[in-house]
């Protein structure tokens, strides 16, 4: 594969994709690769990884994120509706909401540490006497093992030169193939349209120097963009920081390269389950089980076709 | 720190018998919301071309057979059944893209990590060598028939050797998504296609082939429905709590009836197949509707298993904490 211009070009026409064998690089960099996916994926000469780190712990839900994400990418309206889900009238991520923040609330016991309010005032008596709210702006994760990407039949989506990934729209046909392969059901189909949307990380702010939308408009910075290295050695600092505090539920999620997917190049810190938030507990990239499984069909075909051959041994007439 | 939460606590299960509800624990959701997203394919397309891929794929197979072991009036329907499944298959898959018009990206690249760019290679292939093999069939016996058979010779057996491939890959392309259901039995499903396939192209020449050749569809009708059924009981054990989704609901009635309709197939077959041509071509049907049934059937436990987040849940949490005592087992 040859040579990639580097940074500052956030045009799509440049991606890495249209190599004949650019399924076999993205199958080692899936099999064999760690760290930096860009390099895997063909840019030889690329800038650090880039990524977001979502600190859960300071999100106050004003949503300024959902609106900036859908100001600057011009995603349509999809449906203004109350879901009586606290104050969650977005439900999730969809193709037209790139940013999606889940609100929680929880029955806690006062006397224990809340780390977003003033502590409720006891009702008296022992047990969940108090509440807390949990608040998170959910993301597309970009993957270091993207399976969206490496079950993309047509090459549309693909790896930028800041390790992220991004779907091509000229190219995309809508086969919707990435949309149960994404362990985290993040990307989508936009039906009137027929294409799959998600996230970019604002490819095109970042090939202009400048952050996404989403991480620009957060009051608190409870959405941090930066060099993906950089986010990780903060955020284990803010973990133990908050554990010195009595946050003992504080944990990163998706920050490690050794989970199922490689790490996340949108990992976040939160102070629950997973699942509570709608994450899946577990992630693992759908592709990494695709050598068995090819094998297996391998096998599969073989015994058809000696199953057909025993038929045929077999029948007298 | 104890927390409940107030929002969707998926932790009360469904119905379903004591040892069920013993086995399920208690989880958090978000209002219930799914986790993963259900694939946006439309059942009639895509659950239908994984019958008709299967169909044509083992058809080809078994038509070369037949052609090799002088049994014309079992090759010809085989041919062109494969013809017209997999043209129909084409139709299909063009028709469930979101942008029809552009099917033609799919060859702008190949890529070992998507099943579906394999498939697309492989039917790019197999189409026209099964469209030649039943070309030849309808070329009658004239000068044109003279003509045509290298070619039509050719595609018999170009399409032999990559039916095997069109009536297996499938079984990659749905394993490989996070859809529970159908990730979790990855290692069974390309067996489970395969037997599906097999039994539904022996049940095409049953229904079509005269009783005096129909004795490799016979067995091939027995050793496919074997397969298959072997395969899917094997597929539930492993996928555990998942599995519930195969039985309920509308995948449960179409399992189900895929179930009694390839016993009824295969009995049939081997008692009466023979004998009877009414008998032959009854089971042939069942074995046809068996592999239908068994594919909507497939397909609708995987958008069951995604809707419902506890089949995403509990698997990896069962993962994690199985992770965790060999951990503890190994520092001990």
């Amino acid at each position: 594969m040859s040579a990639q211009p580097s940074a500052a070009n956030g045009a799509s026409a440049l991606a890495p994709s249209g190599g004949a064998c650019a399924g076999s690089d993205s199958l080692l960099g899936t099999l064999l690769e760690q760290g930096e996916p860009a390099g895997s994926s063909g840019w030889a000469d690329h800038p650090p990884r880039k990524g977001f780190f979502t600190d859960t712990s300071l999100c106050i839900g004003c949503k300024a994120c959902e609106v900036a994400c859908k100001e600057w990418n011009q995603l349509p309206e999809d449906g203004l509706k109350w879901t009586g889900h606290s104050h969650d009238n977005t439900g999730g991520l969809s193709a037209d909401s790139w940013r999606h923040v889940a609100f929680i609330e929880q029955r806690v016991a006062a006397a224990e540490h809340q780390p977003n309010f003033e502590r409720a005032p006891a009702a008296g008596g022992e047990g969940k006497d108090g509440f807390r709210w949990l608040m998170s702006s959910d993301v597309c994760k970009h993957c270091t093992h993207a399976a969206c990407l490496d079950v993309c039949p047509t090459g549309a989506l693909f790896r930028t030169e800041f390790g992220t990934v991004v779907v091509q729209q000229d190219i995309c046909n809508g086969c919707g193939y990435c949309v149960p392969a994404c362990p985290y059901g993040v990307i989508d189909k936009r039906e009137d349209d027929g294409r799959v949307f998600k996230c970019t990380l604002c490819y095109d702010r970042l090939g202009a120097g400048q952050e996404p939308a989403c991480a620009k408009a957060c009051p608190t910075d409870s959405i941090q963009f930066g060099e993906l290295d950089e986010l990780r050695e903060h955020a284990a600092g803010r973990v133990e920081q908050l554990h010195e505090r009595g946050v003992s539920e504080a944990r990163l999620y998706g920050e490690s390269p050794d989970d199922g997917v490689g790490g996340d190049g949108a990992f976040f810190l939160l102070l629950d389950e997973p699942e509570v938030y709608g994450l899946p507990p577990d992630p693992v990239a759908t592709t990494r089980a695709l050598p068995r499984t090819w094998r297996n069909v391998g096998i599969a075909a073989g015994a058809l076709v000696a199953g057909a051959v025993a038929s045929f041994a077999g029948a007298r007439r | 720190m104890s927390v409940q939460s107030e929002n969707g606590r998926s932790a009360q299960p469904r119905g379903g018998g004591g040892r069920k509800r013993r086995r399920e624990q208690p989880f958090d959701s978000y209002y219930g919301h799914p986790i993963v997203r259900e694939a946006t394919w439309e059942s009639r397309d895509i659950a239908g071309y994984f019958f008709l891929g299967g169909l044509a794929g083992a058809s080809s197979v078994l038509a070369a057979g037949a052609q090799l072991t002088g049994r014309p009036a079992l090759a010809r329907p085989l041919k062109l059944g494969a013809g017209g499944a997999i043209h129909l298959s084409l139709v299909a898959l063009v028709h469930d893209l979101g942008r029809p018009a552009r099917f033609l990206n799919m060859l702008r690249v190949f890529k070992p990590t998507s099943p579906m760019s394999v498939g697309v290679w492989v039917l790019f292939a197999y189409a026209p060598a099964a469209t030649a093999a039943a070309l030849g069939e309808l070329a009658g016996t004239g000068e044109l028939a003279r003509r045509v058979r290298p070619l039509a010779s050719a595609g018999t057996a170009g399409a032999a050797l990559l039916g095997p491939a069109v009536a297996s890959y499938t079984a990659a392309l749905v394993a490989t998504t996070a859809t529970p259901a159908w990730h979790e039995g990855h290692r069974e499903m390309p067996f489970v296609f395969v037997g599906s396939a097999a039994s539904a192209a022996a049940g095409l020449g049953l229904l079509t082939a005269p009783v005096a050749q129909n004795g490799p569809a016979v067995r091939m009708a027995a050793l496919g429905a074997a397969g298959e059924l072997t395969a899917v009981k094997l597929l539930e054990r492993r996928i555990g709590m998942v599995a519930e989704t195969y039985h309920e609901g509308r995948a449960g009635k179409l399992m189900r009836t895929a179930e009694a309709l390839t016993v009824t197939g295969v009995v049939g077959a081997l008692a009466l197949g023979r004998r009877s041509r009414f008998a032959a071509a009854l089971s042939g049907a069942a074995l046809l509707a068996a592999s239908a049934c068994a594919r909507f059937g497939i397909f609708e436990a995987g958008l069951a298993s995604a809707r419902d987040p506890k089949y995403t849940v509990q698997p990896q949490r069962e993962r994690l904490a199985a992770a965790a005592r060999s951990d503890a087992k190994a520092q001990a």
